[in-house]
């Protein structure tokens, strides 16, 4: 059994893409691993810090807690705030983004442009730059967090609406509906659900985002991330986690809850 | 129409229940807006506000270009942002196979500590976010890329691992079952019937991950962790506009251009 | 040879999926255990490998027993045993040629076979099975781009690159049509006759049975209700013992290959 069958047998296909794959990977890899300066020694060699660090954090300042409640809320209003702003103004753009809602092609495909370039820039980097513009406080956050929501909401929304039944489309269309009953009729009862799920989605996404916004001045907790960081007040960064950890899990828990219900 | 005849028609049962709820989820609503909207601060635009903006404009429209160049300028730090989140994005996939196993609900075994315990330790991750570990980690290794490497790694964790759960809930128990029947070790099953499922799927989301790592490493810098982000929160900070619309515009070409290649090749691997 | 031992299997909730079976298989029979849906089929065919325990009772595999080995030991018992599922049960985005190999892991070492580290004699013994079952021009291609057939018949090639010593064969045709169905029995038969491979095979269907087997075992409700050669297995005889229900069950029958 050992001898190749006599009849003529497929040659195996090259590998050669396969290894050229894999070289290109690990070239990646190592020019990356020398251009950040990695060093995994370090990592071991200062393992001692970071046991040190982690044990300073223990036990938590628990009194502490009454101190961060109210910009912990006010973390929680702007991510609230710049969700709905954002799920408001995502509304015109996914109508003029999706291809089976807007059919001019010279208005839909700048659309996107647009979109895909607001999603290219990070939410902190709005921040700082409407911190720059505003001030400090939580109205550059809310400018940042609106803005870096339409990104998210309008992008999935508008690609779901691609997605839907043309059935209801046609219908509206047969029975001569103008623009707006159509849209009314066939588009929004089917896109509402997927809608609202994103916007929940997009709200867990925010609190977290809310969360470090403060790094650069633009209102809610990560403000006290810093400043305790920055004097070493480690029992204290421990409960801004553990605080953060709180809501952001209470939060995630619940709109999973409403997004299973709906859909 | 009037010669229609008439019907009487039964309202659904339990109709009320479902207009309370509504109405019980707008009165909600309602409060939480009510709530928040009460919690904003005065709301004034500076008088400055408007000549800013301008300025930021003038200088997204007449960037630095000299900056490109730099030493240590424009093309330095894109590229060292890439090279954190190529080499972030790649310890956090290696590190993440284990907990997608981990985390994955099993017909045979699933329990508190087989499912549920992996997906606490993956949503407790996912909870830190990647600015506050490097924060951390510039205390343990020191300020610079590296930190930032550190931060991305792990923080992906989080997110990757539940999407790697998931593709492993999802394989065909098939293969796995004629591998035992060869007389295959486990390692042997693994590699010969589950690894070939779940890979492709988990390419396709490191690759995602890299997309959403690469928008992460450009703000690091802010806090020290190496990246385009150092000499953006610099300029920001001297309203060096000409210099802020440059980055700018260098970031918003890097995360483009890595959001096709990426997008391409996830097509090609599905 | 297979032996079955007062074999009996109870489900967790109770259902007696196997009733004190005791059987002797020998070496290069063509045996096929028919019976309606929930006879005990796969349980008796799946017990024998055991991919299904056994409640009590012992299964002998050429005088060594499988219901007490462990770990390598069980292992290499399973190799000697080739098998065939309903569903083909490849890795349907690997290529035909490495889904055949997947039946030569167990005898090599861990470390080899990570790394895809086949000798030259495993994979001339793969593309020799592959041209058994008349496929081996599509050794390199992706499994799922062939017909249901076809990937049954790479799961042949893979009982048989194992080197199987029995073939134990689940329902290998009830995805497949009329033809297809023909091609797959008769790549089996020959494989039984040409290198004398004990072959154990389930189906629904009793003039399949007919036509195939050298024996047939007729299972109802976890008991041997028959065993015997196929000339003795009349419709006479399976009327009396199914009755009813078998008539029952070929009316609604859903696959036209033995209903006439």
């Amino acid at each position: 059994m050992s001898q190749p069958p006599k009849k003529t047998i497929p040659k195996p296909p090259t590998r050669i893409k396969h290894y050229l794959t894999a070289a290109i990977v690990l070239v990646l890899l190592a020019l990356s691993y020398i251009q950040t300066g990695s060093s995994f020694m370090d990592l071991i060699t200062n393992r001692d810090q970071m046991a040190s660090l982690v044990i300073d954090m223990f036990p938590p300042d628990w009194a502490y807690f009454e101190k961060i409640i109210e910009p912990m809320l006010e973390t929680i209003r702007m991510a609230v705030i710049g969700t709905t702003f954002g799920a408001i103004i995502s509304v015109p753009v996914i109508l003029l983004c999706a291809n089976n809602v807007n059919r001019i092609p010279w208005i839909s495909y700048p659309a996107r442009f647009i979109l895909n370039l607001i999603r290219t820039v990070p939410e902190l980097l709005l921040a700082a730059i409407f911190v720059a513009i505003f001030g400090l406080g939580m109205i550059p956050g809310i400018f940042a967090l609106t803005i870096f929501s339409v990104g998210i909401i309008a992008k999935l929304t508008y690609e779901s609406v691609e997605g839907i039944d043309k059935g209801p489309m046609e219908a509206m269309t047969a029975v001569g509906a103008n623009k707006v009953q159509w849209i009314t009729f066939a588009i929004i009862p089917q896109a509402a659900a997927y809608f609202v799920s994103y916007v929940l989605y997009t709200f867990e996404v925010n609190i977290r985002a809310a969360a470090i916004l403060g790094l650069v001045g633009a209102g809610g907790i990560g403000l006290y991330y810093d400043s305790n960081l920055g004097f070493l007040n480690y029992p204290r960064v421990n409960t801004l986690i553990i605080a953060t950890l709180a809501v952001v899990l209470i939060i995630d828990f619940v709109s999973n809850k409403l997004r299973e219900k709906l859909l | 129409m009037s010669q229609l005849p008439t019907h009487t028609v039964d309202k659904p049962k339990g109709r009320g229940k479902k207009i309370f709820n509504r109405v019980l989820i707008l009165v909600i609503l309602a409060a939480i807006y009510v709530w928040a909207f009460a919690g904003i601060e005065e709301f004034e635009i500076k008088e400055t506000a408007g000549q800013i903006s301008k300025a930021i404009f003038d200088g997204i429209i007449h960037p630095d270009w000299a900056f490109v160049n730099e030493e240590e300028g424009l093309i330095f730090g894109l590229i060292d942002t890439l090279a954190i989140s190529i080499l972030g994005t790649f310890i956090s996939a290696i590190l993440t196979i284990p907990f997608g196993f981990w985390a994955a609900s099993r017909r045979d075994k699933s329990g508190f500590f087989v499912t549920g315990l992996g997906r606490f330790v993956l949503s407790f991750i996912r909870v830190f976010p990647e600015v506050v570990l490097a924060i951390i980690f510039i205390k343990a290794v020191g300020p610079g890329s590296f930190a930032g490497v550190l931060a991305l790694g792990l923080h992906s964790i989080g997110m990757l691992g539940k999407l790697f759960a998931e593709e492993v809930e999802a394989i065909d128990h098939g293969p796995r079952e004629a591998l035992i029947a060869t007389g295959a070790n486990r390692i042997q099953v693994l590699v010969y019937s589950v690894l070939p499922q779940v890979l492709p799927g988990f390419i396709s989301y490191t690759l995602y991950r890299f997309e959403l790592n690469v928008r992460g490493a450009s703000i690091l810098g802010i806090i020290g962790a190496g990246g385009i982000g150092a000499p953006l929160i610099f300029a920001l900070t001297s309203r060096n506009w000409p210099r802020v619309g440059v980055i700018l515009l260098g970031i918003i070409v890097l995360v483009s251009a890595i959001d096709l290649i990426s997008g391409y090749l996830r097509k090609k691997i599905v | 040879m297979i032996e079955f031992r007062n074999v009996s299997k109870t489900y967790p909730n109770g259902v007696k999926g196997l009733k004190n079976i005791n059987l002797t298989i020998e070496k290069g029979e063509f045996i096929v255990i028919v019976g309606l849906s929930g006879a005990g089929k796969s349980t008796l065919l799946r017990s024998i490998n055991r991919l299904h325990e056994i409640s009590e009772g012992e299964i002998m595999i050429d005088n060594e027993s499988i219901t007490a080995a462990k770990g390598k030991n069980l292992r290499h018992i399973r190799r000697d045993i080739g098998m065939i599922f309903q569903n083909f049960n490849l890795v349907k985005r690997s290529t035909v040629l490495r889904n055949v190999l997947s039946g030569r892991v167990a005898y090599h070492n861990t470390l080899r076979t990570v790394f895809g580290l086949f000798p030259k004699e495993d994979v001339n013994l793969a593309l020799n099975a592959l041209d058994r079952v008349n496929i081996v021009e599509k050794a390199y291609t992706r499994s799922d781009q062939l017909s249901g057939g076809q990937q049954q018949r790479v799961s042949i090639a893979r009982a048989l690159a194992q080197e199987a010593k029995i073939i134990l064969a689940d329902e290998p045709v009830a995805s497949l049509d009329p033809l297809t169905t023909k091609q797959v029995m008769d790549d089996l038969k020959k494989i039984n006759q040409e290198l004398g491979i004990t072959t154990v095979v389930n189906l629904h269907f009793i003039d399949i049975a007919r036509q195939y087997a050298t024996r047939i075992i007729g299972l109802n409700a976890g008991e041997v209700v028959f065993d015997g050669p196929v000339e003795e297995a009349t419709d006479e005889k399976f009327q009396e013992i199914y009755g009813q229900q078998l008539e029952k069950e070929q009316q609604r029958g859903p696959v036209g290959a033995g209903a006439e």
